[in-house]
């Protein structure tokens, strides 16, 4: 299986090479078969790495521990869902993941733009397989997953326990999808500057591409925020991670750069802004897969560190470089066709949103890299934490607010003042309610919150007034019953009423950021068996009792888990159980650890308790105190390691497991004090349903509409666009 | 290596081969027909981007964002362009009678 892996991935770079050297060969010589068969290696591309990755997963799922990644990040006590997203858990396997994921996209682009875009095609194809070469080479020639043992271990050292949590099987891979397919636009974009093709041709044949990227960087981020907040143990859902950071890099980028290729469709303008946005959302991409995987800034969400730190510099320098020197000495063809015709109009809307979304990756990139920067100027490495990022992040995310709510009310070119005051007269009322309804509840206490929850309101109100408008318009155009004439309106408009859900998303996951962080109540505590303690908004806590278990795997210890029995009360009265732990994983594949120290040395998760809800969720952790389990522990080392090899193997084992079943037990005797952190936080379900609206919306946007291009017409021209318009 | 080994990379390779060479093999058979299936598809896709044009004016008209002088205007330039790319269409034959 090694060998055969190896040979693919091997086989993988060389199709890869040749793929860029048959594009350009084509495209400089004019023969459009070598063109073509650049075009089939994408595919070829897409087969071999599909095949390695099938070969990959297939090891991690029979734990074919001569495979040194497999006994490195999995073991057979792993549970069998997990096993299948170990392989993406380790430097080799991600690699293998990113270049599986962009040959298939890269495939995927080339055949449906088959017929398109012949002149800058070549060139598409050559960055495409840059990258695929650039990924492939370091699968062969740095870290390859298919590397053997000399001799197969009988148990691996498992999967890192943080990672064994349903949206790791998924956030990686969403990631990567997003990643890899903002490098569809950056590629096309390339070429459409060296060919100096750049009117909109090329922002159309990729634009479902780049909301692809959009969507599954967007769920990646949720993904990864959710597993924050349900498995890191400390209460929140973004910390300013480094690599948080680095995954929404890209998606600022991206989300400015799905607006502003609008105006240069509709009005040829921003053709340089746009060149720049895609051609900094590409290497934000890589920039991305840079910082997880170098371990260059310290983050909790880095599991891998290694040596491919300059390979990539190199990459991100060489993207730099090429792309500046591309929108430079393309100066003369990038010139905008049209100007603004009026600060009231969607372009001008759409440009302030893009310096908004700009300014905020700028902060995000400063914020990210001023470790480096520091530490480069000063010799000292120093960090900016979320209070230095919410000084600029919330004022810029207000504007954001506002700007989703204005920009889908005003029209293209040049609104009226009158269109305006009708357009905003309702919404604004809505704003004003909006603040009337909250003041009384305190909420003036923390104006930033109060004007956010007032431009969402202000944002929703026009979402639901564009659709309440469109479908009285679809109606009186064709007489639809209005459940009808939504459906219509929706399924004839996508990208428009799909963006305007996604409005109305963004503004309602603010309001639940901006609840959640504001009138949070967060409180530590150590409590001892019998004591309560208050956690705000009413609410409280009381420890009853400690709990312990032994959590097993096909028959072996998974993990020891201690942990507590609260009784939640609000004001007073009972209103449920909660039941926070922490799981202590045994260390794998050492054979010379002490042979209870192993439960208790490697590593350990948080399994918080969480009641959510519509108004509020109730969140729970617990730390528990095994200080005096540890003595114990050590003591009982002793004397295992003093009668190893004098009493039978069997009687040693059975000894060993009455000893850990005794440790677990003593835990809800001795019943130890334990620390805990409590948490109120208001409205965290809304982050959550605000991202599925937004995913919802983009899925509308994503959806293909009828081929009209396939529709044939017989009478004069003008006729014909009367007709084939009256189809659609 | 196990032979079994061999075989799938053997297969793997020959299977690349073929797909990659085909069009090679085929030399400029295909050449002028796929320079006008390109030229084709890109009109259509302009024109398509015209009819997107079109439909976005007039609902920005319907829901009282443009108007109706705006529209008027505006529409009337979308649609001369979109017949003149149907008349481009017609003159590479890709539009049957």
């Amino acid at each position: 299986m090694a060998d055969l892996g190896r040979a693919l991935t091997f086989l993988a770079l060389v199709v890869a090479v040749y793929g860029i050297g048959a594009a350009l060969y084509g495209a400089r010589s004019g023969r459009r078969e070598y063109v073509t068969s650049a075009r089939r290696a994408t595919y070829a591309l897409a087969g071999l790495t599909t095949a390695a990755f099938v070969l990959l997963e297939v090891a991690f799922l029979r734990s074919d521990f001569s495979l040194e990644v497999v006994w490195s990040h999995s073991s057979t006590t792993t549970p069998t869902f997990y096993k299948a997203a170990a392989a993406w858990s380790s430097q080799e396997g991600s690699l293998l993941l990113w270049l599986w994921l962009l040959s298939v996209w890269s495939a995927l682009v080339l055949f449906l733009t088959r017929f398109r875009m012949r002149d800058v095609q070549p060139y598409a194809i050559a960055v495409l397989m840059g990258f695929s070469v650039f990924f492939a080479a370091l699968l062969v020639f740095k870290v390859s997953p298919f590397k053997a043992l000399p001799v197969a271990p009988v148990e691996g050292v498992g999967l890192n326990p943080l990672l064994r949590h349903p949206s790791m099987m998924a956030h990686p891979p969403m990631l990567y999808s997003g990643y890899t397919l903002w490098a569809i636009p950056f590629a096309f974009a390339v070429g459409a500057l060296i060919v100096r093709r750049v009117d909109a041709e090329w922002i159309v044949a990729t634009r479902r591409f780049a909301l692809g990227a959009w969507f599954f960087l967007g769920v990646g981020i949720l993904l990864g925020a959710r597993w924050s907040y349900s498995e890191l143990g400390w209460g929140g859902y973004w910390a300013w991670d480094p690599v948080e950071n680095a995954s929404l890099l890209p998606w600022l980028t991206g989300t400015a750069f799905i607006h502003s290729v609008m105006v240069q469709e509709k009005r040829g303008m921003l053709k340089t802004w746009n060149a720049s946005l895609i051609l900094a959302t590409g290497t934000l991409a890589i920039l991305g897969t840079f910082l997880v995987r170098s371990g260059i800034l310290d983050s909790i969400h880095a599991f891998t560190g290694g040596d491919l730190g300059w390979p990539f510099v190199g990459l991100i320098c060489g993207m730099i470089a090429a792309s500046t020197y591309l929108v430079t000495t393309r100066r003369d063809v990038l010139r905008s066709e049209h100007r603004l015709d009026s600060l009231l109009s969607r372009e001008a809307m759409f440009l302030a949103n893009n310096l908004v979304l700009v300014g905020l990756a700028f902060v995000v990139f400063w914020g990210t890299f001023f470790p480096l920067i520091s530490e480069a100027l000063t010799g000292d490495k120093q960090s900016l934490g979320p209070p230095w990022y919410d000084k600029y992040v919330v004022p810029l995310a207000l504007l954001l607010v506002l700007l989703t709510g204005i920009g889908p009310a005003i029209a293209w070119r040049r609104a009226t003042w009158a269109n305006a005051r009708r357009a905003f007269m309702v919404p604004v009322l809505a704003a004003v309610v909006a603040a009337l309804v909250l003041l009384p509840f305190g909420v003036g206490g923390q104006p930033l919150a109060l004007l956010l929850f007032v431009l969402a309101a202000f944002a929703i109100a026009i979402g639901v007034q564009e659709f309440v408008r469109g479908v009285r318009a679809r109606r009186a155009m064709t007489g639809e019953a209005a459940p009808l004439a939504f459906v219509s309106l929706v399924r004839r408009n996508r990208r428009r009423y799909g963006g305007y859900i996604v409005h109305l998303g963004i503004a309602v996951m603010f309001v639940g950021v901006a609840a959640s962080s504001s009138f949070q109540h967060v409180r530590d505590v150590r409590l001892s068996p019998g004591q309560t303690a208050k956690m705000g908004n009413g609410y409280s806590v009381r420890y009853d009792r400690p709990t312990s278990r032994i959590d097993l795997s096909r028959g072996d210890v998974e993990r020891l888990v201690f942990g507590a029995r609260l009784t939640l009360s609000k004001d007073g009265k009972k209103v449920g159980v909660l039941l926070p732990e922490r799981g202590y994983y045994p260390i794998q594949g050492a054979p010379f650890a002490p042979p209870l120290g192993r439960y208790f040395d490697g590593e350990s998760t948080s399994e918080v308790a969480l009641r959510a809800g519509v108004g509020r969720d109730i969140w729970t952790a617990v730390s528990p105190d095994i200080s005096q389990l540890l003595k114990t522990v050590k003591v009982g080392d002793d004397r295992f390691k003093a009668a190893q090899g004098k009493i039978p193997d069997a009687q040693y084992a059975e000894s060993l497991g009455l000893a850990i079943r005794g440790l677990v037990d003593s835990y809800t005797t001795k019943a130890p004090p334990a620390t805990f952190r409590l948490l109120v936080s208001p409205m965290v379900a809304w982050i959550w349903i605000g991202s599925l609206i937004i995913f919802a919306g983009a899925l509308v946007c994503l959806w293909p509409t009828a081929d009209l291009a396939r529709r044939r017409a017989t009478a004069g021209y003008a006729a014909d666009v009367a007709r084939e318009l009256g189809r659609a | 290596m196990d032979p079994l080994e061999v075989l799938l990379t053997l297969l793997a390779v020959a299977l690349t081969v073929v797909v990659i060479a085909g069009p090679l093999r085929r030399g400029h058979r295909d050449r002028e027909e796929t320079a006008l299936t390109v030229r084709i598809a890109d009109l259509a896709a302009a024109k398509e981007a015209r009819y997107r044009e079109i439909r976005d004016a007039e609902m920005d008209y319907r829901t009282g964002k443009l108007t109706e002088r705006d529209w008027r205007a505006i529409d009337r330039q979308l649609r001369a362009d979109a017949a003149e790319l149907l008349r481009r269409l017609d003159e590479l034959g890709a539009r049957d009678a």
